[in-house]
């Protein structure tokens, strides 16, 4: 379970460049939930996903995992409860080292990492039982270079690796975002089936309408910083991609209106 | 035969350094100057704990310790206190000058009869060449001395090399290695890579602490100058090293940087031999290194523009 309470994170505060990148998010995702985070550019949701992951230092609030504070854990910490898939499919791994040496860091995720070999022969072995899972044909080159493989196989391997060791949050941050149709399409079922089936706790930001309203529960909906709506529940099973692009715009045109105005007119219609 | 021996002695010594610049450059690809001033320190610790009589394995050991302590160093300005990486190098090397004078308390320390690493190799030779002060090889004579050495810095590089092999094959080794190749992953798969730039950093300069001691033990002297473009020198030797094995696994990566620094040194004194001024062996070194970074891309894109040219035409 994820709990958010009203964290909020300015960048370059006090300089004409202030930007007010999280306003005092409050957010519970509880456990086994998939949600996704949408919104414009810049509405901070990869922010969110960067602050839950501890890549820097909040200005105010506290994130909760399963009920354990981590706000003052860092990155390298956290790692040991949280799984992460990166938006750029090269980020994910480490390119000179082969298949099996990345998978095997993945394998010692949240572990004291000591002086055994990485790579012995029952870890290889199960390397290759998982991998072959993928259906990719990745089995046959575990000592390949993983920068030799496509994008989208690197992805792949990246999502395996990220829920190796079952993470009590994982967080996807746009991956299907840079990969072709074909590739973006098996990524995004395999991320439903291991979700599925490992029952994770997890947030995935998405810029795809059609995405958001196929593979998760829930939909959070962020503009400038704050949650703005979220669908759960019947309305979620209910939603389409074309009502999730008339919400933006009632967003984006209530942001125009006077506050004043634009909270009588949310008050009256919702 | 003494020019091939001396060659691949020094070869072997400077092997261990060519092997700590490629753990800060090509594993960590960290660009640790750092390399210049540890190499002296190394030196000028054993000098000064083999003339008060310590023991060469204790000496070395504790030489190795000193170089490890500049690399510890140079992480911890890097990774701490966020001062970059050439300029953390930069810094320490220069403070390493003023504590090498101070170690050695003065600019230069020779040693003259006393126990070295070698030394009970060459007791082991001579009492199997019926004391003899030469050894026949191939039919020429060489000094057991010359002969005791070699023998002795090809075991402790072999094994120095096989433990950094198996180091790097371990879980944290493989952590070091994804540390250099993407620090973003490392940390998302719960590496805390500045302990790992700074284990690396330490690690690194401790071979090169290391190769300093045999230096100065096999030259009979150390000098607060040794260092100077020793950087240079190791980033050369990796250079050939890599033409010659790849660098496709650390044990080829290794055994090349071996092999560079043993080749690079047999042509240095070839071409010394054949007159070269050796005020310009720097010079020269330099040039190379330069070339070889630069002319395989340059070279790519000529022909690349040949024949995209020879194709228009």
């Amino acid at each position: 379970m994820l709990d958010l309470r009203q964290i909020r994170k300015t960048f370059f505060p006090d300089t004409p460049n202030e930007v007010q990148a999280l306003c005092g998010i409050d957010l519970l995702i509880p456990e086994g939930t998939f949600a996704a985070i949408i919104g414009t550019n810049g509405s901070g949701k990869s922010t969110l996903l960067n602050a839950v992951a501890g890549a820097f230092e909040l200005d105010q609030g506290g994130i909760h995992i399963d009920g354990r504070e981590i706000t003052t854990w860092p990155e390298y910490r956290r790692a040991g409860l949280i799984g992460r898939v990166f938006q750029n499919p090269f980020a994910g791994t480490a390119a000179d080292m082969t298949i099996a040496e990345n998978i095997a860091l993945a394998m010692r995720r949240g572990c004291r990492r000591g002086f055994g070999l990485a790579l012995h022969r029952t870890a290889r072995a199960e390397i290759a039982e998982r991998v072959r899972t993928l259906n990719l044909g990745l089995e046959n080159r575990l000592d390949n270079p993983i920068g030799t493989l496509s994008g989208g196989q690197r992805q792949a391997l990246t999502l395996l690796m990220a829920t190796w060791r079952r993470p009590r949050l994982l967080l996807l941050d746009e991956h299907t975002a840079a990969l072709d149709p074909k590739s973006a399409a098996q990524v995004a079922e395999l991320t439903l089936t291991l979700i599925r089936q490992e029952k994770l706790t997890a947030l995935m930001v998405t810029h795809s309408m059609q995405q958001a309203v196929q593979l998760p529960e829930r939909i959070i909906m962020m503009h400038k910083g704050r949650v703005v709506r979220q669908y759960e529940g019947q309305e979620k099973d209910r939603v389409r991609a074309p009502d999730l692009l008339a919400a933006f715009d009632q967003v984006r045109r209530r942001e125009q209106l006077d506050p004043a105005v634009a909270a009588l007119l949310a008050k009256q219609y919702g | 035969m003494t020019l091939v021996i001396g060659a691949l002695t020094i070869g072997l010594i400077l092997s261990l350094l060519s092997m700590g610049v490629w753990i800060s450059f090509r594993v960590l690809r960290y660009c640790d100057i750092t390399v210049d001033g540890s190499i002296t320190l190394g030196a000028s610790v054993v000098a000064i704990l083999l003339v008060k009589g310590w023991s060469p394995w204790t000496a070395t050991l504790v030489a190795t310790l000193a170089g490890a302590a500049a690399g510890l160093v140079t992480g911890i300005l890097h990774t701490r206190f966020k001062i970059q990486e050439l300029l953390a190098g930069i810094l320490v090397m220069t403070a390493l000058y003023s504590v090498n004078l101070r170690v050695m308390g003065r600019s230069n320390v020779p040693l003259l009869d006393v126990e070295t690493l070698a030394s009970p190799m060459a007791r082991l030779i001579t009492r199997c060449s019926s004391n003899s002060d030469t050894l026949g090889v191939c039919g020429w004579q060489v000094p057991v001395q010359d002969a005791a050495m070699l023998v002795t810095v090809l075991l402790v590089t072999v094994a120095v090399a096989l433990v950094i092999r198996w180091f790097l094959l371990t879980h944290i080794g493989t952590a070091l290695r994804a540390t250099g190749d993407n620090p973003q992953m490392v940390r998302a798969q719960g590496v805390n890579h500045r302990t790992m730039v700074v284990f690396g950093l330490a690690s690194a300069n401790g071979l090169v602490g290391m190769s300093g001691a045999l230096l100065a033990q096999y030259q009979g002297f150390a000098d607060v100058q040794m260092g100077i473009g020793m950087m240079v020198w190791g980033l050369a030797s990796i250079i050939i090293g890599e033409a010659l094995a790849g660098r496709t696994t650390p044990g080829l990566a290794l055994c090349g940087a071996i092999m560079g620094t043993i080749l690079f040194r047999l042509l240095v004194a070839i071409a010394l031999r054949w007159g070269l001024n050796p005020n310009d062996l720097k010079m020269v070194t330099a040039l190379f290194v330069f070339a070889a970074l630069v002319l395989p891309d340059s070279v790519k894109s000529a022909m690349h523009r040949f024949f995209k040219r020879q194709h228009h035409a």
